[in-house]
């Protein structure tokens, strides 16, 4: 019971960050068709934003929600200085210019900062356990849980009760209709962007909160993560995104429970080998969205 | 209302409408008629800012030519593309209040006129919180009729709206355009059906190859026994 319990809580607070992960990756990719390669250093810049900040005097939720803006504010940069201007020309000039802009970012952390982690001021709360039905949780996974299931509320509340939710979901499936009735273009993907920084810079504090230290490699994980959390789930549809990144999850704590120690090191071959066996199953992922989808 | 100059479409070499040159009149219905591939549909999509086109768009008087899709949505231009393209995932009245992005705002007249589309369109009422994807082809083509008018335009370009769809549902559309017509909205109609579209329409266009092959009072089209050479040339 207690294992279950413990079980419970390990899914809940990695599925959260994960769908987190995967709703910021998504929600680019529904309106664009693209994968936003630069998407993990979001993640990377808030981790630093943190950094930088240490020792500002400045209360940690300040520091946070700055953080936060810092990756809102790259996110739009990104589509402003990578997308934007190649986004009518070709699909492979804007996977270039993702992956440049991903590059451009890191190599700058590794210059200006250093390729060594470097510690981020964090609450105590973080680093404190809490007694529950007899097993011992760190408050850092209940934070997760109440964050991430919080967000995804929220998220799902903008996306079906404001017109400009609405108008985003309708041009990730019919991109020249929304425009057509009168849904600016560059409002649409600008907006995207946004939120997709937001996800990074709340997945940031969330996933540094774990590891307690920023590199300028941090968001190669999450990027890997919300990318097959979200080609499992669906490429297509936002319940997908979230679905994905619980079941991964699920996944992956499951085999942290069964694997013995020797085998554990290869957590990640079992992982991607269940993956294969899904796609093979699924290969549009398990939540299919609407068959049409145009670019631009 | 409308007047295109010269209007040009290319898709790469090939040149899907070339130098095409209409007219119309505020309050008037005319059906830009042609056999596949006459550039009917490229003439809409360029009117309405959907395709890249050479030559000049005038709405209103103002110059339109070039201006993105959105912006002519705010000059009053709404377009039915022959693809229907609802939003599947979106239910009617999300769709709905889409086809009122331009005047968001303007809640009151939204809500006044999402009732007017459902006194227009009964099954749209029944089925407001069903995804549009799951409707029936003819009411998907209400819906798409309907989420346009939304925008209350000075000018509906409608392409196609009978296309794959049961002959009463084609009576109750074309009745609908009638009803428009009357309401004084300018309308602009391609048909592949020319003598429905004729008979409800003043005057056609007939496209062929990219060109106007022939122009005039829709009854003296309708009349013109070479019509099918019309369209087909040679």
């Amino acid at each position: 019971m207690q294992t279950l319990l413990q079980f419970t809580i390990d899914v809940l607070s990695l599925g959260g960050a994960y769908a987190l992960m995967a709703l910021g990756l998504v929600i680019v990719y529904g309106i664009l068709k693209l994968v936003n390669f630069a998407y993990g250093e979001l993640i990377m810049v808030a981790g630093y934003g943190l950094f930088l900040m240490n020792g500002s005097g400045l209360p940690w939720l300040v520091m946070a929600a700055v953080a936060v803006l810092l990756a809102v504010v790259t996110g739009v940069l990104t589509e402003y200085a990578a997308f934007r201007p190649v986004r009518a020309k070709s699909v492979t000039a804007v996977l270039i210019t993702s992956f440049a802009f991903s590059t451009i970012l890191q190599n700058a952390a590794l210059l200006f900062i250093s390729p060594r982690p470097r510690n981020v001021p964090l609450p105590d709360l973080f680093s404190q356990t809490v007694a529950f039905g007899g097993i011992l949780i760190p408050a850092r996974n209940l934070i997760t849980i109440v964050a991430s299931i919080g967000l995804l509320l929220l998220f799902a509340f903008l996306m079906k009760r404001t017109v400009l939710g609405i108008a985003m979901r309708a041009a990730a499936t019919q991109f020249r209709m929304a425009r057509m009735l009168g849904v600016p273009a560059n409002l649409i993907i600008s907006t995207a962007f946004a939120i997709s920084g937001f996800f990074a810079g709340v997945v940031s504090l969330l996933w540094i909160g774990r590891i307690g230290s920023v590199t300028p490699g941090v968001g190669l994980e999450p990027l890997l993560v919300a990318f097959i959390a979200t080609v499992i789930g669906g490429m297509r549809s936002l319940q997908g995104a979230v679905l994905g990144g619980f079941l991964l999850a699920f996944i992956n704590t499951a085999l942290n429970y069964l694997l013995t120690q020797d085998l554990l090191q290869f957590r990640d071959a079992f992982t991607f080998t269940l993956v294969i066996l899904i796609l093979l199953w699924r290969p549009e992922g398990l939540i299919r969205g609407p068959a049409t989808g145009q670019r631009t | 209302m409308l007047e295109v100059t010269d209007l040009t479409v290319s898709y790469g070499a090939i040149n899907a409408v070339r130098g095409v040159s209409l007219r119309l009149a505020e309050g008037e219905l005319v059906t830009l008629l042609g056999a596949n591939g006459a550039g009917k549909s490229s003439t809409l999509l360029a009117i309405a800012g959907a395709l890249k086109s050479s030559g000049t768009v005038r709405v209103g008087g103002t110059d339109v030519s070039g201006w993105s899709p959105e912006r002519m949505v705010r000059q009053g231009v709404a377009m039915v593309p022959e693809t229907r393209d609802v939003f599947p995932d979106l239910t009617v009245a999300e769709n709905l209040l889409l086809g009122a992005y331009a005047r968001r705002r303007d809640r009151d007249g939204v809500a006044a006129d999402r009732q007017r589309m459902f006194a227009l369109f009964p099954r749209l009422q029944e089925r407001q919180e069903q995804a549009a994807g799951t409707l029936s082809g003819g009411e998907q083509q209400m819906l798409v009729i309907a989420r346009a008018l939304m925008s209350r335009p000075r000018l509906l370009l409608l392409d196609e709206p009978s296309l794959g769809l049961a002959p009463t549902v084609v009576d109750q559309i074309f009745a609908m355009i009638a009803e428009l017509k009357r309401q004084r909205l300018t309308i602009l109609l391609v048909e592949q059906n020319a003598s429905k579209a004729l008979a409800v329409a003043d005057r056609a266009y007939v496209l062929r190859l990219g060109k106007v092959a022939a122009e005039g009072r829709a009854a003296d089209i309708a009349a013109a026994s070479d019509l099918e050479h019309l369209y087909l040339g040679g």
